[in-house]
């Protein structure tokens, strides 16, 4: 489904990724593991168009779509969910949903909503709530309802569990499942690996802007140095 | 009484056509985040096309009214493709002085053109709409005009926001332009549909303003403009019930100092008056505090 090649990418002087490669096939769930500043968002935001590779290919369902602006990658099926969120906290939660069915004729509108709120219930109850006046679990749940809205192949999910009380990072993990039962495909950033890894079929640990350690989630939960460096032990 | 109302009345009349630019520039700010000085001067040329429009070429005052919307529709997104599109990544200092730019390049443009010599801009509404309190007080017809076309705008612009796919997806890059990419939301475009939206309000405010002040000359829109932009970080800058207010509020003051206090001091006390406002609320009336982005 999508196939990272040889990817860099520069702020300024610094240089965050170094010659990435990776791949995710299709139905799989896919996490990039490591610390913070290891490169992970990074990595999310240059297949996503926001920040450019001038080296490498990024291939997404056998096109190559580096170079191709981040909002013309929607409509081909590619949506992410960024760090932070980011939903419009000034719009309610149903103009949220409607613009992340920005791209999808206004008759899919509707079935849409219907599946996110079947998956959010939340969402349901909120829905001319404004976003800002969620607590951070309902955001979070707001943004990736947001991006399901486009019907996406591939989901990007960067730290959704960031910020949150275990309860309901559980309770994330456990959507994150069901999509994947659905058939959607995840490529999952996340700097609690233990539970990225856990529900991950396959891993690749980032360090420094490049990829030091790759495998199942399982060989990697097991792998000493990947369990002292990110698994507390 | 009837003085303080007939000023009042004027005043609401003026501030109408003040919140008509301030919408303008509110929602270049609320999207593109930066000053458009250059806004004044698509007044300017609004005025001029439809002076042109009625008075060389005979067509009725309406169809001017919507030539120069035309023109000026045409000319915000020039001047946003050809100056602003390509400094989107720079410091907003350089935009804000590419913005004086253009400002004057509209100006010396208009003088090319047209002349630096004053035009008589044609009176298309003469007369009293009104006459109250056994006609001592008066309201005149350009005043109801002005009033009506404000609300109107004020109304459509509401619905426009809050209604339509095109209209969200501006409060989305208003709010966050990454994000809305992330939603397929093309920036560029939604950018480049304010300054439409904006400068054809322009055209509107230059020729009601015309009404009510008839002497147009290339530097005609300046004054109206740095009020407008004035009103419209009174109001809140990005807030369009906020523009809208700050654009009555400042016409309202403005006829009154010059009623009472002096004509002379009249636009001191106005700018006066924002300062004020500053110091105490720096967001404006209706204006959000600004959130620090971690």
């Amino acid at each position: 489904m999508l196939k990272v090649e040889n990817i860099n990418v520069y702020y300024g002087a610094i240089h965050a990724i170094k010659g990435i490669s990776f791949e995710v096939n299709d139905g799989e769930i896919v996490t990039l593991i490591g610390a913070n500043g290891a490169g992970k968002s990074t990595t999310l935001q240059t297949i996503s168009g926001l920040l450019h590779s001038p080296t490498g290919s990024i291939t997404f369902q056998g096109e190559n779509i580096a170079g191709v602006p981040a909002h013309k990658l929607v409509s081909r099926g590619l949506a992410q969910v960024p760090e932070g969120r980011r939903i419009f906290l000034n719009m309610t939660v149903e103009e949220n949903l409607e613009m992340g069915a920005y791209t999808r004729p206004g008759s899919e509108v509707a079935p849409h909503l219907e599946r996110v709120y079947a998956l959010f219930p939340r969402m349901k109850e909120r829905q001319k709530q404004v976003a800002g006046t969620l607590s951070g679990g309902e955001q979070q749940m707001l943004a990736m309802g947001r991006a399901l809205m486009s019907d996406p192949k591939l989901i990007m999910l960067d730290e959704p569990s960031m910020g949150l009380a275990p309860i309901l990072v559980e309770q994330i993990f456990d959507i994150i499942k069901e999509l994947h039962k659905a058939g959607t495909t995840i490529l999952l950033v996340e700097q609690n690996a233990q539970m990225a890894l856990s529900v991950a079929d396959r891993g690749y640990v980032l360090e420094t802007g490049k990829i030091v350690s790759s495998g199942s989630g399982k060989e990697l939960l097991s792998d000493e140095s990947v369990k002292k460096a990110y698994l507390g032990g | 009484m009837v003085t303080f109302l007939t000023r009042l009345i004027n005043g609401i009349s003026l501030g109408s056509v003040y919140a008509i630019i301030a919408l303008g520039y509110t929602m270049v700010y609320g999207i593109a985040k930066m000053l458009n000085f250059a806004h004044g001067d698509v007044i300017m040329v609004g005025a001029y096309v439809c002076f042109f429009a009625v008075a060389n070429f005979a067509l009725p005052p309406l169809a001017g009214v919507a030539l120069a919307m035309l023109v000026c529709t045409v000319l915000g997104m020039v001047i946003e493709r050809l100056a602003y599109k390509p400094l989107r990544q720079a410091p907003s200092l350089a935009v804000l002085i590419t913005a004086i730019g253009v400002s004057y390049f509209l100006q010396n443009g208009a003088q090319l053109l047209w002349g630096s010599n004053n035009k008589m801009f044609p009176s298309f509404l003469s007369g009293d709409a009104l006459s109250l309190l056994n006609g001592d007080l008066r309201v005149s017809l350009v005043t109801v005009v002005n009033v009506a076309v404000c609300v109107v705008i004020m109304l459509a612009l509401t619905w426009f926001t809050s209604r339509t796919k095109m209209g969200k997806a501006m409060r989305a890059c208003s709010e966050d332009k990454g994000a809305a990419q992330l939603m397929g939301i093309n920036v560029d475009t939604t950018i480049s549909m304010t300054f439409a939206i904006g400068s054809a309000l322009a055209a509107v405010a230059g020729v009601l303003y015309m009404s009510s002040y008839p002497i147009l000359v290339p530097t005609t829109g300046s004054m109206p403009g740095i009020k407008a932009f004035t009103a419209a970080v009174f109001g809140g800058i990005g807030s369009i019930p906020g523009a809208f207010l700050g654009g009555l509020l400042l016409g309202v003051i403005e006829i009154f100092a010059g009623g009472y206090i002096s004509t002379q001091l009249q636009n001191a006390i106005v700018f006066a008056v924002l300062i004020v406002v500053l110091l105490v609320k720096p967001s404006g009336l209706l204006g959000k505090q600004i959130r620090e982005k971690v």
